[in-house]
Formats: C-alpha cells, sequence, structure tokens
C-alpha cells in the first residue's frame, strides 16, 4: 500500500481579460485576419505591440498592419505536445518575425517533421475560419505549402468594432496527494472510524490530523479514535445557492467539536430545522449505508442531535 | 547598512514527494535541522518568509498549510512571495536592514511532479498573446538556445560539456535527481527533446523544500563560526515579451551583477541554470572568467525544484565559506521564462572587507 492516498484532480477557470486599447487593436486585427504591429520610440515595429515600450516606458500608440509572412528567426520542434498547444501531434514553436516588423513573434509552425523547418525560412499564416481575435486565431506554415488562406472580404458591419475583452480557458491536471496523515484519517473513515491525532507537546487533538501540530511545530504521531458524538460550538445557515450545491438552502453548515477532540470538524446539521440549530447542542455522525462508503468524509452522510442536553459554554469556548 | 550573514541552510530534493503538496511534513525536519545548526529555537526566528506557488500544488493556500511547519501559536512575522525562496530571502534581508528584526528563516518548498511542470509555467507569461498558446518552458528555452547556436555563441559541444561537468558533480551531491557524467561524444549521440535540447540539457522535474538562515551582526556570530556574509544582493528582471529581449544576453542578470559592484575575486559560483545553454548566458552576464569554479553542487541540470532551487544555490555557495574551502562566493537564482529575472548574491568570509 502506497503512503498516501492520491487521485487525479483538475482546476479549471475561465479568465476574463479587458484587452485594452493596444492589444484590442492587436486582435481585433487578428480577427478580421490582419497582424498589426505598433511602432517602438526608436522607430521599430513590434509584434505583438507591447503597451508601453521596452526602453522608453511611454504608452506605444502607433498601429501598422503589416503582411501576413515572415521568415523564422529561432525555432523548436515540440516532440512531445502537452493539452492546449496548437497541435497535439509534433510541431514547431517559432520566434517569427513578420515582414515589415523588427522584432519576433512567438508562434506555431505546422510541419510534418524538424527536417521541414530551418532558420531564414519564409512561412505564412494559416488563418482559422471562424476568428475570435486571439493569437490562436492562426498557425503559421512554410510559405510554399498553403495559398494565401486570409479573405479578403472586409469584416462584417456588426464585426467592425474593437475586440474589449478575451476569455482564456486554464485547465490543470494534477495528481493529488494526501499528507500521510490525512491519508491514515480518510483510510479510518473507509473503516467507519474518525482518527484524529495528538501533538506530543501540548497534548491537543487534531482532527483531521495535520502533518505537523501549528502551535508546536512538531509532527503530530500518536493516532487517536474519536468519539462520534460531539458538541455544534458554531454553525451558520445557508441560504444563497452556489456552483455544486448538493443541498437545498436554507441548510446548516456547523463546527463540531468531537468528544476527545480539540479543533472542530466543519459538516452539515440535519434532521433538526435550521433555526433550531444552537451552539452547544450535543450531534452525533449518521453515516451512509455502508456499500456507499469510499475514503472520504462524505460517508459521513451529516450530523444529527442527539436530544442530550446542550454543552455548557464553557465545555467549549476554548474551541471556538 | 547592516552585515547580515547566511548562517544556517538545509535542503531535501527527490524525484517523487510522496506526500501533500503543501509539504508540512517534509518542512518539520528541514526546519529541525535549521535549529541543529544555529543553536536557536523558533522563538530566535524574528522574521519568515517562504516562496512557492498554488499553481504548482494544485489547491488553494497551500502556503498557509506549510507554516503548520513553523507553529505558529502565538502568531509569528511571517510573509510570503509567489518566486523562489532566493527573493524571500531578499525580502527577508530587507527586513532585517529596516532593523526591525535580527534574523530570519526563509523557505521555499514546491511538489512539481503533481502536475506537467513545463505546462504549469505557462501561467507566468502574458496571458494575451502566449498563454493561449500554452508555450511550454522547455520550448521556449530551446528557441534561445538555437539563437545562441545560429549566432555562433555556443555549439552544441558547449553545451554537453556543462552537462557532463554538472552531471560528474552531481555524483558527490546525495540531493542529485540526475547524476553521472559520460562524456561530451556520448551525450550529443542521444535523441533530441525540444530540438536543439535533448533532455539532459533541461533540469529534471523535482520536488524538493528548502531553508536558510539569516542573521545580523553579533547574532550571525553566535550561530556559526564562519559565517558568510552577504556583501552584495540585488536582483533584476527583464520585460514580459520574448520578442524584445535579445534572449543570447541576460540583460537583468547583468543589471544585478552591476548592482553589487561586480564579481572580482569571486572563486565559486552556483548558478541557477535550468537549462545547459543558460550556464553560458549567466558566465558572460556575471562576468565570470574561466578560473571561476562553476556550481560543484551539479547545479539545476541535477536537481532543480520548483521555488526552492535558485535559495539551494544561495545555500551550497554558503557552504563553501562555512568550511573555509573559498573566502568568496556568489549565489545566483533565476526566475521567469529563458532567465527573465535574475538575482545575486555575494557572500564573503570578510565581513565587507573588514577583518573579522
Amino acid at each position: 500500500m502506497s503512503r498516501t492516498l492520491q487521485a487525479p484532480v483538475t482546476v479549471a477557470f475561465d479568465y476574463t481579460r479587458s484587452t485594452g486599447p493596444v492589444i484590442g487593436r492587436f486582435l481585433t486585427g487578428l480577427r478580421d485576419a490582419t497582424i498589426v504591429g505598433g511602432r517602438l520610440s526608436d522607430g521599430r515595429v513590434a509584434v505583438p505591440p507591447p503597451e508601453f515600450d521596452p526602453v522608453g516606458h511611454q504608452a506605444v500608440t502607433e498601429f501598422v498592419e503589416l503582411p501576413d509572412t515572415g521568415t523564422v528567426t529561432s525555432w523548436t520542434w515540440v516532440s512531445e505536445p502537452v493539452a492546449g498547444q496548437p497541435s497535439q501531434s509534433p510541431f514547431a514553436f517559432a520566434l517569427i518575425t513578420i515582414d515589415g516588423a523588427d522584432t519576433p513573434w512567438l508562434h506555431a509552425i505546422e510541419a510534418d517533421s524538424p527536417g521541414d523547418i530551418e532558420t531564414g525560412m519564409k512561412v505564412r499564416a494559416k488563418w482559422a475560419e471562424e476568428r475570435t481575435g486571439s493569437v490562436t486565431d492562426l498557425v503559421f506554415v512554410p510559405d510554399d505549402t498553403v495559398a494565401e488562406t486570409r479573405d479578403a472580404s472586409a469584416p462584417a458591419a456588426g464585426d467592425a468594432e474593437q475586440v474589449g475583452r478575451i476569455v482564456t480557458p486554464v485547465s490543470l491536471d494534477y495528481h493529488y496527494a494526501a499528507s500521510p496523515e490525512e491519508s491514515s484519517f480518510f483510510r479510518g473513515l473507509a473503516e467507519g472510524r474518525i482518527l484524529g491525532q495528538r501533538c506530543p507537546k501540548c497534548q491537543k487533538v487534531y482532527v483531521p490530523p495535520r502533518g505537523a501540530c501549528p502551535t508546536d511545530g512538531v509532527p503530530t504521531a500518536e493516532e487517536v479514535e474519536l468519539s462520534q458524538v460531539g458538541t455544534v460550538t458554531t454553525f451558520c445557515i445557508v441560504n444563497v445557492p452556489f456552483l455544486g450545491q448538493r443541498i437545498k438552502p436554507p441548510y446548516v453548515s456547523a463546527y463540531v467539536l468531537l468528544d476527545g477532540a480539540d479543533i472542530a470538524l466543519q459538516h452539515l446539521i440535519l434532521e433538526i430545522p435550521a433555526e433550531e440549530v444552537r451552539m452547544g447542542m450535543r450531534v452525533k455522525a449518521v453515516w451512509k449505508p455502508r456499500d456507499e462508503w469510499g475514503t472520504s468524509i462524505e460517508n459521513i452522510s451529516h450530523f444529527a442531535p442527539t436530544g442530550e442536553p446542550d454543552a455548557d459554554f464553557d465545555s467549549y469556548k476554548h474551541h471556538l | 547598512m547592516r552585515d547580515v550573514a547566511v548562517v544556517g541552510f538545509a535542503q531535501r530534493q527527490m524525484k517523487d514527494f510522496d506526500g501533500s503538496p503543501s509539504m508540512a511534513e517534509l518542512l518539520v525536519p528541514i526546519l529541525a535541522e535549521c535549529y541543529e545548526q544555529t543553536g536557536w529555537t523558533k522563538k530566535d526566528v524574528g522574521f519568515w518568509c517562504s516562496g512557492s506557488s498554488d499553481y504548482l500544488a494544485g489547491r488553494s493556500f497551500s502556503f498557509v498549510s506549510a507554516i503548520d511547519a513553523i507553529g505558529v501559536l502565538p502568531p509569528v512575522n511571517e510573509s510570503h512571495v509567489e518566486m523562489d525562496a532566493a527573493w524571500a530571502l531578499y525580502e527577508a534581508w530587507v527586513k532585517i536592514q529596516t532593523g526591525e528584526v535580527d534574523t530570519a528563516l526563509v523557505f521555499g518548498f514546491g511538489k512539481a511532479s503533481a502536475g506537467v511542470l513545463r505546462r504549469t509555467l505557462t501561467l507566468q507569461l502574458d496571458p494575451y498573446t502566449m498563454t493561449p498558446l500554452w508555450p511550454d518552458t522547455v520550448s521556449l528555452a530551446a528557441l534561445q538556445a538555437r539563437l545562441g547556436l545560429d549566432a555562433g555563441l555556443w555549439d552544441e559541444a558547449a553545451l554537453a560539456e556543462v552537462v557532463n561537468r554538472s552531471l560528474t558533480d552531481a555524483e558527490k551531491n546525495e540531493y542529485a535527481v540526475r547524476a553521472g557524467g559520460s562524456s561530451v561524444d556520448e551525450l550529443l549521440a542521444r535523441p533530441m527533446f525540444a530540438d536543439p535540447l535533448r533532455k539532459h540539457d533541461c533540469a529534471p522535474v523535482t520536488d524538493g523544500a528548502a531553508a536558510i538562515v539569516l542573521a545580523a551582526g553579533d547574532r550571525a556570530r553566535e550561530a556559526r563560526e564562519r559565517p558568510a556574509w552577504i556583501t552584495g544582493l540585488a536582483h533584476s528582471s527583464d520585460g514580459l515579451h520574448l520578442g524584445t529581449r535579445d534572449l543570447t544576453i541576460s540583460g537583468s542578470a547583468e543589471r544585478a551583477a552591476a548592482a553589487v559592484g561586480g564579481t572580482a575575486g569571486v572563486q565559486v559560483a552556483e548558478l541557477h541554470a535550468p537549462f545547459s545553454h543558460q550556464e553560458l548566458v549567466l558566465r558572460s552576464a556575471l562576468g565570470l572568467g574561466d578560473d571561476v569554479r562553476i556550481s560543484p553542487s551539479g547545479g539545476a541540470l541535477a536537481a532543480n525544484p520548483m521555488f526552492s532551487a535558485g535559495a539551494i544555490r544561495i545555500g551550497e555557495a554558503a557552504k563553501r565559506i562555512w568550511d573555509g574551502s573559498a573566502e568568496k562566493v556568489l549565489g545566483h537564482a533565476t526566475s521567469g521564462p529563458a532567465l527573465q529575472q535574475n538575482l545575486v548574491c555575494v557572500m564573503e568570509a570578510q565581513q565587507n572587507g573588514r577583518a573579522k
């Protein structure tokens, strides 16, 4: 058995960004199948146009429309592409100096093999049929392999507006590992047990266990099985719907201080109207049917009132 | 200026860390080593600063979980940078200069193996004109390498020589995840990975963490017999767009070296060069001659844990002062694509030229 529990996880978010006048001008050009450069303070033309001059730092305000052909200034062969790149079969990333520009642009070249690419070769843009105003609206190809793909037609009237914002989806895949201490917690849950660990120095019991006592900075080695009964220390009534919500609001999310623990565990309080949940209420873990268990805190469906008298405030006031 | 020295250093580097990406369980023994080296407890540390990234960890607030390793009740004076811990060291050095604290412990950590590192690092690029193409870090370094090859500034044999020396030196480094020299001919016979770079030209994906202890004046002398006094510390950055930089040189490394008054007299330089050709760029930018011993630890080509590899260069260089084998050393750290950001830390046995 591996020391830790691991699972794949994907973290994804679509970033919406406003473009501003300079990048907006550049991306509008790409949408209209035109490469737009910006003139720098020393007279050079840069593609993409930087918002501010890299030397003098003044705003770049003069734009130049350029042809969609250029020269390879440097290149590399991507033998093992990663997700999201312009091609999922091997291709070239290159620094391409657009004809009429003075600084190279990082982009991709489609080719069959690295033997088809060399420094100094001419390349031409191959434009996507549907363009949104993004650097992904085109890819470069060796100049002799395609005829011009730019459509000469002017953009439709509705499209004449400048590209003001873009959406950049970001998605990253991880192989996520729980710490050894968290792993023993989750393995305990798979056996119907709630495990914590005791700090050898301050004797506090942490659940879920952590790699080190946050007070003393020493490993929390001793394993402690906790009671399945505890006290609500504090709670909130969730009234706001959100993405991924599994229970219809209103419902109660609470901190439950299990008997024998020094830190509360967050969980749901059900089987009682939300407005009757209170600090000091005694609750017990209600488990899902055993055949639904995994190595997850979701093995515990929720906590429900035990019917015992409420705990004295003094008994949990140091755990708030 | 207050005289500040590096007086403690601990590290762990490995191919795959079997643990959580917040790495508290790896940091606990590292911090314990720092206490042992200095004779301190956590109460002796006036300021803490860490370097890490949630993008690398794949979870939010990983640096907050990591400070469990310190033990932060009562609360400690703490900060964080989303950069290599070498920049955390810079922040801590500034903090000591303000007079607010006399001591600091900086650390960095990262579990690069949790994701696809060369892809994750795409998120440090310009989000408008670069990230949508997902240009991986290895490809960007390869574009830089070819510019120098085409310009005749280096050749493939020169890159292989850097690799051969690094991996030979790495045989003596217990933390190296790649080690074992061979020969230039044998290295050049291996297949291309990101033409013109072979896999051995690129730093191995590495998990790890490291910590460095700083102290001012008497606190430094109490903690270590021969402190590595920081006599020059500076960092600089180049622009965001690759096209407007000359990638065959490193303007930011040159400026950092100039800001510390140059590198004359440096005997050992630990350079953070994650790609073989970048060592050649850095040697030239930092003005390091043939008589300077480069990266005796094996450098980043032997192990390159994100967010601590730069700090490890400073720690490895400081060790040469501690053990008396050098009088003046340099630790260098880089961050960003194709050597965009560079930090230089010069350390000496003599405290600002004065006798001890």
